[in-house]
């Protein structure tokens, strides 16, 4: 029996990653020992000081361009900034999640035998502050977005995604009001989200079966070996464009690109607000961020051959999000449409294979991030007696009710839509450029088009709030805690300064589009 | 008719340079900025200000006049009497530079002073003539805005900030003449003269586009120090726009019908917009693009024929006009005409030109106000008919009023024999048969000027009393009207003599308006067409003595063909309405029954297919795993085959 050597393995470029998995078993072990009360305090402080450790690490770290833990981790470029804007997107999820002022105990369910804001519910708020595992596995979810970023083989990638992925099943399912819709959407989350493991497991074996008898080359699934074997392998290419079809549908699926996307408006609408953000910021910017490792570092080679494929999905997925959100009545199932939308757009740009194709992707997931997540703060803030008020048509003259937040919620809008001086502007510009560039103009026709279509239905809503007379159910907009206005002012000002100078996130993005092979 | 519609320059240009203003000369800018900051006061504090409103109003434009003066008397003492301002970079796009400049020579200088010294009397007036509006303040406010915009367009040094200054006096005109906004008439009269206007504007800003577009540059002294290198059609075409822009805003042919319709606004805005200051525009943007005219002859032709047909068209109209402000307003028209033919005429004519604008602006200024007095004792009553015998009753009004119709009609020795006999020579003077045209004109046109004038003068305060009952007794108007009224009057008397020995020698220093000052010759000798144009007054005078001196009936009588035309403004009116008016109404709802029909049946059509088609899909979206695991599935399926189908080579 040989002796088995131990790969040689960077912890100070692994740091943000075992930070923020250590915090999360920090974070069990304080379920488990820290009283009652204190620990919503102590949790919410432990999720942002591991966020705030592991950024200050990826700071650190942000000159490293390697291959570490034999060849499972790449930190270069691309990893440093999507994983910087992870945890960036990720510490205002966490503080909207944290907000407890706007409903007293917090959006999760406290006990999920108890009825909400019944006598028992109430008193257990009171004393609880509301489930406080909700941080850990956001914890454990961030950690898992890290790995699948920096995720330099198929297998490794695999396991982040189930590391990230069963967390958010089970934050789905946590919402306090209006609990069965939520557990429902997150049974249908975990059965689809299992569903499509299986393909990109099945996908991971296909190509496994074509690396091998590459001679002087054992057969693998990091992306060198596939790289190497798009080139040269003798076997059948069957077993290629099978196993990268099957990969694909796993990562679309995450990214929510049609017709994968059928999840999504269930799970955005079922799911409670602060953790329908984090899935539509963060998720999307790990889903991309390994789409774009794969497709660009993986299979650079076979380009001619997936995108066509890729096109035709970008350009359904635009299509869908863009027509479906017409007629939605639901202004979280009208922003999950929207973020399928956004989707398709970042498939355009992961479609443009240069320098600043990656880059404007880059930018526009960060950019998209901050704004989805403003959304869904202001979501969490329009509410009446029975929680959060989401249909569409009572929103109606919001603007007269409360115009300052109408005010933001119609600056997102108008940055959703693409309007100048909005960072919706400069990222949508920032991946059709490219593209155009790399002569995908059918692409850049189709973004276009599915976004004047796409304005209709945030039009709407901005006319909704502001020409029309307010209503009996009309509800008030709470006055929103702390960490929730922080949140809120984070997501705009950062819209708005990626709008009018995007040139530093841009030349951040620029710098950093360099992937290691 | 060959030799003259050849496109050969007139005479080369020669280069053109401005010095740099600096010392007194560097705060010309206040010249603008005093009055603009006076009416964003006025306008922005609302309420507040309508006490002491009226007198801000009044004393910008006083410091402004002070200030020009100073300024005019600097610039007398200077080599080059040309001084730029370079403010700061207004446009650069591209190759576009266009400066925030200013230019202080002696033309601007001149309109300067008009501006500003006919404009504080004017001012000093209306804050009595006004003094019973409740909107006294806004008005002031728009009075301010328009000196401001009207100073602008004199000192620009280049095209696009006399085109800024163009469309501030066009709104300040549009919002004072519908300064009664309630009165059906004057907003009507408001919309026209914005709309007529936005033709002349059009023309300008094409004639803009093309200087930068064939010359690189709007600065007026690039313009007309490379304007000798442009082929003859294309300064054939800028001259024509140019015109067409100056025939919008001094009312000339073809778009002077807007002008008698501004008399809708207070009389005080007649007087200082539509008299003497804003409707000379056109004469400055002509005599400021001198290089450009002078450069073709063909050009030139035209704009006399512009003045002289317009000058007959304003006499034979006035003539006809019961209205007291009409009557004065076609007058405007006409003598404008004068200023016109005198621009076309070139060379020494352009000074003389511009010696008419500023004797107008005296005279013209002064009638007004007096028919805004003789309205003020009258009750408002503007028909002439119902005058008569207000000579005893005014006796301030009846003086200085009749100091401008001696001035009008040229009786030597007041202002108008020595600025409008001498155009009436100029024209004389041109080379060939349109001598005999232009200069018959001008003298036709001297005698219908003495007539009409005679006939308003004589209806107004002599001749029977015609007046309707409720007035009893016409009351002299007050001191703050009487004293802008008498030292108009003195403007009307001196300024022509003044004025016609020191401007032409004053005007050599800019660029191409020196000219020779060389005798033309004429067709008849000098002393022959002072003769015959004195003759003619003469005679239109006596004419219209004889006809009025015993009043008129106060309702109108049948007419003959060419005064029954002449009412209907000789059927122009008519002309636009059936040759533009109905078919652009026929257009516009041809236009709104296509897109009612096709754009918006298009729109909407795919409105509904996106909406139907998001209403169908969202029934896919049934709530069931089982249904989104066979979407999944479905989707698997037919990305593998559509890999598939690129490996096979079918795709790709």
């Amino acid at each position: 029996m040989s002796e088995l050597k131990l790969p040689s393995i960077d912890y100070a470029a692994l740091a943000p990653i075992l930070i923020m998995l250590g915090a999360a078993l920090v974070g069990v072990l304080v379920e488990a020992f820290v009283p009652r009360h204190r620990r919503h305090v102590v949790q919410l402080s432990l999720a942002l000081l591991a966020v705030l450790a592991a950024l200050t690490m990826v700071v650190l770290n942000s000159d490293d361009r390697l291959i570490t833990a034999g060849s499972a981790i790449a930190v270069d470029g691309p990893t440093l900034f999507l994983q910087g804007g992870i945890l960036v997107l990720a510490a205002m999820a966490l503080l909207l999640i944290g907000e407890r002022a706007v409903e007293r105990g917090g959006a999760f369910v406290a006990h999920a035998a108890i009825t909400a804001e019944s006598a028992e519910d109430r008193r257990q708020a009171d004393g609880a502050g509301g489930t406080t595992e909700v941080y850990p596995l956001v914890t454990f979810a961030i950690g898992g977005m890290l790995i699948f970023v920096a995720a330099n083989d198929l297998l490794t990638m695999f396991i982040a995604l189930e590391v990230f992925s069963l967390p958010l099943y089970l934050l789905c399912a946590l919402a306090r009001r209006r609990r069965l819709l939520s557990q429902e959407a997150a049974l249908k989350y975990f059965m689809l989200g299992a569903y499509a493991s299986a393909f990109f497991l099945f996908g991971v074996a296909l190509i496994y079966g074509f690396t091998s008898g590459i001679p002087g080359r054992s057969a693998g699934v990091d992306f060198a070996t596939i790289n190497a074997a798009v080139n040269e392998s003798p076997a059948s290419r069957v077993l290629l464009f099978a196993g990268m079809a099957l990969l694909a549908i796993g990562l679309l699926f995450k990214a929510a690109a049609a017709p994968f996307h059928v999840w999504t408006p269930d799970v955005y609408q079922g799911a409670p607000t602060p953790v329908t953000g984090f899935m539509a910021a963060c998720t999307k910017v790990a889903a991309f961020g390994a789409l774009l490792r794969v497709f660009h570092v993986a299979f650079a080679s076979a380009s001619w051959d997936f995108t066509p494929v890729l096109g035709i999905v970008a350009v359904l997925t635009m299509l869908v999000g863009a027509v479906l959100a017409v007629t939605q009545t639901d202004i979280k199932r009208l922003l999950a449409y929207s973020s399928i939308a956004n989707a398709g757009y970042l498939l355009v740009g992961v479609l443009a294979p240069s320098k600043d194709g990656l880059s404007g992707t880059m930018f526009y997931l960060v950019a998209y991030g901050f704004s989805v997540l403003a959304a869904f703060a202001v979501v969490t803030l329009v509410r009446d007696g029975d929680g959060e008020a989401t249909h569409l048509s009572r929103w109606a003259g919001l603007g007269r009710r409360s115009p300052f937040f109408a005010s933001v919620f119609t600056f997102i809008l108008l940055a959703f839509a693409g309007i100048p001086l909005t960072s919706g502007f400069t990222s949508k510009f920032a991946v059709f450029g490219p593209a155009l560039a790399e002569g995908r103009a059918w692409l850049v026709v189709a973004g276009v088009l599915t976004s004047m279509v796409l304005a209709f239905p945030y039009l709407r809503v901005v006319v909704m709030m502001w020409l029309s007379e307010p209503g009996e159910s009309t509800p008030t907009v709470a006055v929103p805690g702390g960490l929730t206005a922080a949140a809120l002012m984070i997501g705009v000002v950062a819209t708005l300064v990626l709008g009018v100078a995007p040139a530093p996130l841009l030349d951040l993005a620029t710098g950093a589009a360099e992937f290691v092979r | 008719m060959g030799e003259i519609l050849t496109n050969a320059p007139a005479e080369p240009a020669g280069a053109v340079t401005y010095a740099t203003a600096d010392g007194l000369l560097a705060s010309v800018w206040l010249l603008v900025a005093i009055p603009l900051v006076s009416a964003a006061v006025l306008l922005l504090l609302g309420r507040r200000a309508d006490r002491w409103g009226h007198w801000l109003g009044v004393s910008a434009i006083g410091v402004s006049f002070v200030l020009g003066l100073v300024s005019f008397f600097q610039l007398r003492g200077l080599e080059n009497k040309s001084v730029e301002l370079s403010l700061w970079d207004f446009i650069t796009v591209g190759d576009l530079r266009v400066d925030f400049g200013l230019l202080f020579d002696p033309l601007s200088a001149l309109f300067v002073l008009l501006i500003t010294g006919v404009g504080f009397l004017i001012h000093l007036y209306a804050v009595e003539y006004m003094s019973h509006d409740g909107g006294r303040r806004r008005f002031f406010g728009y009075f301010n805005l328009f000196v401001a915009a009207m100073l602008l367009l004199v000192l620009g040094n280049n095209y696009v900030m006399l085109y800024v200054g163009w469309e501030g006096v066009g709104l300040a005109s549009y919002l004072l003449i519908s300064f009664w906004q309630d009165r059906p008439s004057a907003a009507t009269a408001g919309k026209k003269a914005f709309l007529m206007n936005r033709v002349g504007d059009a023309g300008l800003a094409i004639a803009i586009f093309i200087m930068f577009a064939t010359l690189g540059t709007t600065q007026y002294d690039e313009v007309f120090s490379n304007v000798g290198a442009l082929t003859g059609g294309t300064v054939l075409v800028l001259g024509l726009l140019l015109l067409l822009g100056a025939t919008g805003k001094s009312g000339q042919f073809p778009l002077q019908a807007w002008l008698p319709d501004a008399m809708e606004g207070p009389t005080p805005v007649s007087a200082l917009i539509h008299a003497a200051t804003m409707v000379t525009a056109g004469v400055y943007l002509i005599a400021r693009s001198n290089p450009v005219f002078s450069a073709n002859t063909t050009l030139q032709l035209v704009v006399v024929s512009v003045g002289a047909l317009t000058l007959l068209m304003g006499c034979i109209i006035g003539a006809a006009k019961d209205d007291i402000k009409r009557v004065l307003a076609w007058s405007t028209v006409s003598q404008i005409g004068y200023m016109f033919l005198g621009v076309g005429l070139g060379g020494g004519a352009y000074a003389l030109a511009i010696i008419h604008l500023l004797a107008h602006g005296f005279f013209k200024a002064n009638m007004f106000l007096g028919a805004g007095s003789v309205m003020h004792g009258m009750k408002d009553q503007v028909d002439i008919r119902r005058f008569g015998g207000l000579a005893k009753h005014m006796r301030t009004t009846w003086l200085t009023f009749m100091m401008g119709w001696l001035a009008i009609i040229g009786i030597p020795p007041l202002s108008g024999y020595f600025s409008k006999e001498p155009i009436i020579a100029a024209a004389f003077g041109r080379d060939d048969w349109t001598a005999w045209l232009f200069g018959g004109a001008a003298l036709l046109g001297a005698g219908l000027t003495a007539f009409y004038m005679t006939r308003l003068f004589v209806l107004t305060f002599h001749g029977p009393k015609r007046w309707t009952e409720e007035i009893e007794h016409p009351h002299e108007s007050p001191k703050l009207m009487t004293v802008p009224l008498i030292l108009l009057a003195l403007g009307s008397i001196g300024a022509g003599f003044l004025l016609s020995t020191s401007v032409p020698d004053w005007l050599t220093a800019t660029a191409g308006l020196g000219g020779e000052h060389a005798e033309h010759e004429t067709v008849l000798p000098h002393i022959v067409i002072t003769t015959l144009s004195l003759l003619v007054t003469v005679l239109g005078v006596g004419l219209a003595w004889f006809l009025f001196r015993n009043g008129t009936a106060t309702a109108p009588q049948p007419a003959g063909v060419l005064v029954t035309a002449a009412r209907r403004n000789l059927y122009t009116d008519a002309f636009n309405e059936a040759v533009f008016e109905k078919p652009g109404i026929f257009l516009t709802r041809a236009l709104v029954f296509l897109d009612n029909r096709g754009v918006d049946g298009l729109v909407n059509g795919l409105a509904a297919a996106v909406g139907g088609g998001s209403g169908r899909l969202r029934r896919l979206q049934t709530g069931f795993v089982r249904s989104y695991a066979t979407s999944i599935l479905t989707g698997a399926l037919l990305v593998v085959a559509a890999f598939l189908a690129v490996q096979a080579g079918w795709l790709a």
